[in-house]
């Protein structure tokens, strides 16, 4: 009895299937996607010692609301689940198992943090969903071979310091540089590009020192980098050690080219508690526009991020960073999911990330292109060079790229 | 004066005094618990049973934890510190020598009772606040510990070390998942068995004792030093299996898992299961993994305070936690059967 009504319910079924099949031939969906909905996972740290970055998932999650109250994408509204992991990476684990296997989401999308995206890397790529546009700096993510279902969205530190190398080599081919770099990954992938970048004329760098995080001062660093007579110090450190840095080099009256790693360019966070005046002439790169600056208020890009924070999201800041990245991010993935139409499989999600060409988001810079192909998973590559005079940053120069090859 | 003062800091903490007896389930209780957890895998999706299994190891470190605090009446705040030696010792040896994830644990379990061991030496001076305190500043200094470049070969520094999740053996066919999750299920059993014998011997009498009163202890014969030194010892070997089992459940060890925030959720893990009560252990271990998850479902920008108010509801309405739930139940049970 209950063998027959099994099976009629499952012939039922395939005629249901078979109908729908003949009647939406073009439409291919794998879970987490359906005729009127796109399931998207995220999680970011809400809470614990990355909060701060908590702004990207708010902002991000305004966004699509913005899109479906616009109609959504394809006649699509994108379901944008989030959740906290404390930047712990068990806690990351357990929350993208959950959009993964609970949930049920299409893509996980720009989860935040190297050590969460590192714990839910192996798993994702196992279970082949797409772990798209990594919310971090790490040169790794680049790997389209052994990780195809992962990559990464801002341009690495790798690539970030090949363009100081380039312009370097460009405009001061005789300097004698000094590094000072974080002994950690951060640190560590930023001085693998520098030394790529110099290439051959690696003989440039005349000194290189780490500092800990541990340490109170990095002062007796600074004293040890001038003593080797360098006429240019790169400074990679996080924002508390490179304004003690810029201040340390003023007070004892070195006066190198002193160039700074984009982690470490805010005028609040920095140039501003090194003191305006220790900080003219520092030369940095950036691939976003700074909500802070005049110079973008008429910039029609601009003027669509502001109108979405006025009329979406009243308490985003304009001249936070994470603001503008939330936003640049979000917008790629939406780009993504246009072109993907009615294919909404994890497969072309992950085939149309790898098409995009020459695709400006609102935030960029004017120029800075996403470019992504088969064997290119660094979507941002591009930067500009800026100098810090007065109280804010000038950009100079082209757009440079700084492709970097795993 | 001096004397009073230091009557004052070695003053015994105030843990309540569990009798021994106090401190299991009835048999038909412990059965239908343990059927329950044996079952409950075969019915949900794979996400759940990982959860379960998180649960059972975030259960064995508040289990460590009672059976010191509980036990012998010493405080700690640096158990995140041990779960993280554990983590590490079984990631390295199953990722740079090839060892055998089953074969890690008791390695660990070894390693991490010889350190507890050994940070029991200095803390016998300290009790009480103080030495939550000294324990504190061990779970603060071993994230950090642990990116030293010094170590950076084996741990992999702030990059952490990925885990190979072990397959099924025999060629049994259950997913990575269930069997991890059976295998934590035997090894929880086994300590959980193997912790309240220990605490029905003579070593559990003795750190009872010791809970109890310490000058009284000593005086009835019982090494004080040996025996705080030992309960510092079991538990820390306990928490580095639970942290072994973890960093295989997990796939991914690095120093930002073991923060100081870890050690906090085992000790309220602890008080909410009822300290001093071993089955609580497991109430507490899902009190840490899942209110959270409850506070943010209620509020995503307030996941914080909502977890801050229902942590105090429970500390205010039932301040001895899942024992006195289970102590209640109990007399209402009785009631019934009498009526």
């Amino acid at each position: 009895m209950l063998s027959t009504r099994l099976s009629t319910a499952a012939f039922a079924a395939v005629i249901a299937f078979a109908a729908s099949g003949s009647a939406l031939a073009q439409k291919k969906y794998d879970t987490g996607a359906t005729d009127t909905e796109i399931k998207i996972g995220n999680i970011m740290p809400y809470s614990g010692p990355a909060s701060a970055y908590g702004v990207i998932g708010k902002t991000e999650e305004a966004y699509f609301k913005m899109i479906n109250a616009n109609g959504g994408i394809n006649g699509r509204k994108i379901n944008f689940v989030t959740y906290d992991d404390g930047y712990s990476p068990p806690k990351a684990v357990e929350q993208v198992r959950k959009l993964v296997e609970s949930d049920e989401v299409l893509v996980v999308f720009n989860p935040l943090g190297t050590p969460s995206n590192t714990a839910i890397q192996k798993y994702l790529n196992a279970k082949k969903v797409p772990q798209l546009f990594v919310a971090t700096g790490a040169t790794k993510w680049n790997d389209p071979k052994g990780f195809p279902w992962t990559m990464g969205w801002q341009p690495s530190y790798q690539s970030e310091a090949q363009i100081y190398a380039k312009y370097l080599i460009k405009e001061k081919p005789n300097a004698k540089v000094a590094i000072l770099y974080q002994n950690d990954d951060f640190g560590k992938d930023y001085l693998k590009g520098l030394k790529d970048g110099f290439g051959a004329k690696a003989s440039m760098i005349v000194a290189e020192e780490s500092y800990e995080t541990s340490e109170p001062t990095i002062d007796s660093h600074i004293v040890k980098l001038k003593a080797t007579g360098a006429d240019t110090f790169i400074n990679i450190a996080t924002p508390k050690f490179a304004a003690q840095a810029i201040k340390k080099i003023a007070e004892i009256d070195w006066k190198p080219l002193h160039l700074l790693t984009n982690v470490s360019a805010s005028v609040g966070g920095v140039m501003k508690p090194a003191g305006y005046e220790n900080s003219q002439g520092i030369i940095s790169a950036a691939y976003a526009k700074d909500g802070a600056d005049p110079q973008w208020d008429n910039d029609p890009g601009m003027k669509k991020f502001l109108a979405f924070l006025e009329k979406h999201h009243p308490e985003g800041n304009k001249i936070d960073g994470s603001v503008v990245y939330g936003y640049g991010a979000a917008q790629t993935l939406a780009k993504v999911l246009e072109m993907c139409g009615d294919n909404l499989t994890r497969e072309n999600v992950m085939k149309q990330a790898a098409s995009l060409k020459d695709f400006e988001p609102d935030t960029l810079l004017p120029g800075v292109k996403i470019n992504t192909s088969a064997s290119d998973f660094a979507p941002i590559s591009q930067l500009q060079l800026m100098r810090f005079k007065g109280e804010k940053w000038e950009l100079f120069g082209e757009i440079m790229s700084g492709d970097v090859s795993n | 004066m001096s004397a009073a003062t230091e009557d004052a800091v070695t003053e015994a903490p105030a843990v309540e005094a569990v009798p021994k007896r106090a401190m299991t389930l009835g048999l038909g209780t412990s059965l239908a618990v343990l059927a329950a957890l044996v079952i409950a895998p075969l019915f949900v999706k794979n996400f759940i049973i990982f959860q379960m299994t998180m649960l059972l190891i975030y259960a064995l470190a508040v289990l460590a934890l009672n059976i010191l605090t509980g036990g012998s009446g010493q405080f700690s705040l640096g158990q995140s510190a041990f779960y993280a030696v554990g983590a590490y010792t079984s990631a390295i040896l199953m990722e740079h020598v090839g060892m055998n994830y089953a074969l890690t644990l008791p390695i660990a379990g070894i390693i991490c009772f010889a350190f507890g061991f050994v940070f029991g030496q200095p803390a016998l001076r300290l009790s009480g606040v103080y030495l939550a305190l000294a324990t504190f500043a061990l779970a603060v200094a071993m994230p950090q510990l642990l990116k030293l470049g010094f170590f950076e070969h084996w741990t992999g520094g702030v990059q952490g070390l990925v885990v190979t999740k072990p397959d099924a053996p025999f060629g049994l066919k259950m997913s990575q998942d269930m069997w991890l999750y059976y295998f934590t299920l035997a090894i929880s059993i086994g300590i959980y068995v193997a912790s309240v014998n220990l605490l029905r011997s003579r070593s559990g009498r003795a750190f009872m004792a010791i809970r109890d009163n310490e000058i009284a202890a000593s005086a009835m014969g019982v090494n004080v030093a040996l025996y705080k030194t030992l309960a510092f010892g079991v538990s820390a070997g306990i928490t580095g299996i639970a942290g072994g089992l973890g960093a295989i459940a997990v796939q991914f060890v690095a120093p930002d898992g073991y923060t100081i925030t870890l050690a906090i959720s085992l000790f309220l893990g602890m008080v909410v299961g009822g300290v001093g009560w071993l089955p609580g252990s497991i109430v507490g271990s899902a009190f840490i993994i899942f209110v959270p998850n409850i506070a943010e479902s209620i509020s995503k920008g307030l996941s914080g305070a909502v977890f801050g108010v229902l942590l105090f509801i429970v500390i205010f309405l039932v301040p001895h936690g899942a024992r006195q739930v289970a102590i209640v139940a109990q007399q209402l049970i009785g009631k019934l059967r009498k009526g």
